[in-house]
């Protein structure tokens, strides 16, 4: 697989992995007179090539941290900077994978995954570049099948693919696995560190796994909220993952450390 | 455990995934072909059965003398008032001169629509300035028009073209421009999330996700050009399907009356299933 992608990662687009620094970030959504704050001065620096994984409870906030790193979403206070330079409007420097695939329906997989090309890349080395990301994700023989012809986990590779064709510095993955089954799952985290170690960019994967997040990160970000009582989630532990990957799910020190994140999570007694 | 999950993911594990849900749909896509004629033509047959009871049953009750010949003409006389107007060599005017003031009308005002619903429904400053002017002209009734077009355009083939062209117009507008906003928000964020913007947003991401209800957009409007075709022919015209109408009221011909009726149902019906199958290939290309 490795070897699969060696060309591109020697071609005249390939952008390095780029590090990540959100500064100070506050984001608050709903009416003038009822704002409701969901994120708050949240500060953290994340290293070129690092796999970061940001944990928290559903509704934390988690997403809208990611959506600013890609630009989707403006925040109220502070800022997102990719390689030293503030992000404003969408960023090229960035590539999305969403929980769902959304893939267009009236496209090819292949079609879909051209759309993840950056401008600049000229038509026969953008074609030679998504058959070789479709070859990567395994899905090279249905490259020419509509996404409703393909499964859940199939339309989720693609979804992948097209983000790895942008050539991305930074790699922004939003529960992506979250809606497929255990197995399914399970190969594409496993899919995802082949991709990491061939390409190593930097990587923020939002999740709310907690075994994912051990399996797949450098670090885990837990966001929740602060013991000082005031509204909106913020960094509320940031934890390096012991070990090189791939890692025994089964070791007494992840273990240790899942029971410490699940109850961070405000799930106790597992 | 812990071995296994260490081997790296091969194609075939991969590929295994997929391949249950691709080969059951191989599966039926490859039965489909035979099964489709046969059942397509019986549907057919049986979408005939109703009008060829009506046609028994208008047989029975005119030769039965239940209805005058006045009233009701019997079927043989309708069809002989038919070969009467061929042979004159009027009914192919009739025919020609009104599907071509359709056509016409339809085209131009699917196109104007297409364009004005891609505007409102695209262009939040377009829809706010806009909007409340469209829907109250789409409120005014269509024969509102006619001694506004009579007196602007005069009594020829542009008056008429262009109330046809006001009918076809707004259904199009309407489906294309609702269509629009109910775009999945979900698509177009990720299209843009990849740089995607602007025209080529609107060719990649919003044109294709509103054909299928564009198309039926279509069809209303098409449906509306024949309302507002004999709607211009009754008033004022020398040929055309709705002038024989007319005529025929004035000349007392109920056969010929009652044949400008089945002439428009089965044209009507014609341009309507030609959409269909256009309508069917759209939605399966872009659906």
């Amino acid at each position: 697989m490795t070897a699969v992608l060696a060309p591109s990662t020697t071609q005249s687009h390939s952008k390095q992995a780029l590090a990540v620094h959100f500064s100070g970030l506050g984001r608050s959504f709903g009416p003038a007179d009822n704002r409701r704050v969901v994120l708050r001065d949240v500060s953290v620096q994340v290293e070129p090539g690092e796999i970061l994984a940001i944990l928290g409870t559903s509704g934390c906030g988690k997403s809208t941290l990611l959506r600013a790193a890609a630009g989707l979403d403006v925040p109220d206070s502070g800022e997102v900077l990719i390689d030293g330079t503030p992000v404003a409007g969408i960023d090229e420097r960035c590539a999305v994978a969403f929980q769902e695939p959304r893939l267009l329906p009236w496209h090819t997989l292949q079609a879909n995954v051209a759309i993840g090309l950056p401008k600049s890349s000229s038509a026969s080395a953008g074609k030679a570049k998504v058959l070789e990301l479709l070859k990567l994700v395994g899905l090279d023989t249905f490259a020419k099948h509509r996404p409703r012809e393909v499964s859940g986990g199939m339309a989720q590779r693609t979804s992948l693919a097209r983000a790895l064709a942008r050539n991305p510095g930074v790699l922004l993955l939003d529960e992506p696995f979250g809606a497929l089954d255990a197995l399914t799952r399970i190969k594409m985290q496993d899919l995802l560190l082949d991709i990491h170690s061939a390409q190593p960019t930097t990587v923020l994967l939002v999740t709310h796994d907690v075994d994912e997040a051990l399996q797949l990160a450098d670090r885990i970000l837990v966001l929740g909220r602060n013991d000082d009582g005031q509204d909106g989630s913020t960094v509320a532990e940031l934890v390096p993952v012991p070990g090189a990957r791939p890692r025994n799910r089964n070791s007494t020190e992840l273990g240790a450390l899942r029971s410490s994140l699940l109850s961070m999570l405000g799930v106790t007694g597992h | 455990m812990s071995a296994e999950y260490a081997t790296p993911v091969s194609k075939e594990g991969l590929e295994a995934t997929g391949s249950a849900i691709t080969s059951a749909s191989a599966a039926s896509r490859g039965s489909r072909p035979g099964g489709t004629a046969g059942r397509r033509a019986g549907i057919i047959l049986l979408g005939l059965i109703v009008p060829a009871l009506i046609l028994l049953a208008w047989h029975l009750s005119t030769a039965s003398g239940f209805f005058r010949p006045s009233q009701l003409p019997s079927p043989a006389s309708v069809l002989a008032a038919a070969v009467d107007l061929i042979e004159r060599g009027q009914l192919a005017t009739h025919i020609l001169i009104s599907t071509q003031r359709v056509i016409l009308g339809f085209l131009i005002g699917s196109l104007l629509g297409v364009l004005a619903g891609a505007l409102l429904g695209l262009s939040r400053l377009a829809d706010v300035l806009l909007t409340p002017t469209v829907g109250a002209l789409r409120a005014v009734p269509s024969l509102a028009w006619v001694p506004l077009l009579v007196l602007w355009i005069g009594i020829n083939e542009d008056s008429k073209v262009t109330l046809i062209t006001i009918g076809a117009f707004f259904p199009v507008f309407t489906t294309l421009y609702l269509g629009l906003r109910h775009v999945d928000r979900n698509l177009v964020e990720a299209a843009r999330a990849f740089g995607v913007n602007g025209v080529r947003l609107l060719t990649t991401v919003q044109l294709p996700a509103v054909v299928p209800a564009l198309f039926s957009g279509l069809r209303l409007a098409l449906a509306q050009s024949w309302l507002f075709l004999v709607a211009a022919e009754l008033i004022a015209s020398s040929m055309g399907l709705g002038f024989l109408l007319t005529d025929s009221q004035q000349t007392g011909r109920v056969d010929r009356i009652i044949l400008a009726i089945i002439l428009l149902a089965v044209i009507g019906k014609i341009t309507d299933a030609l959409l269909g199958i256009a309508e069917r290939w759209a939605v399966r290309r872009w659906a």
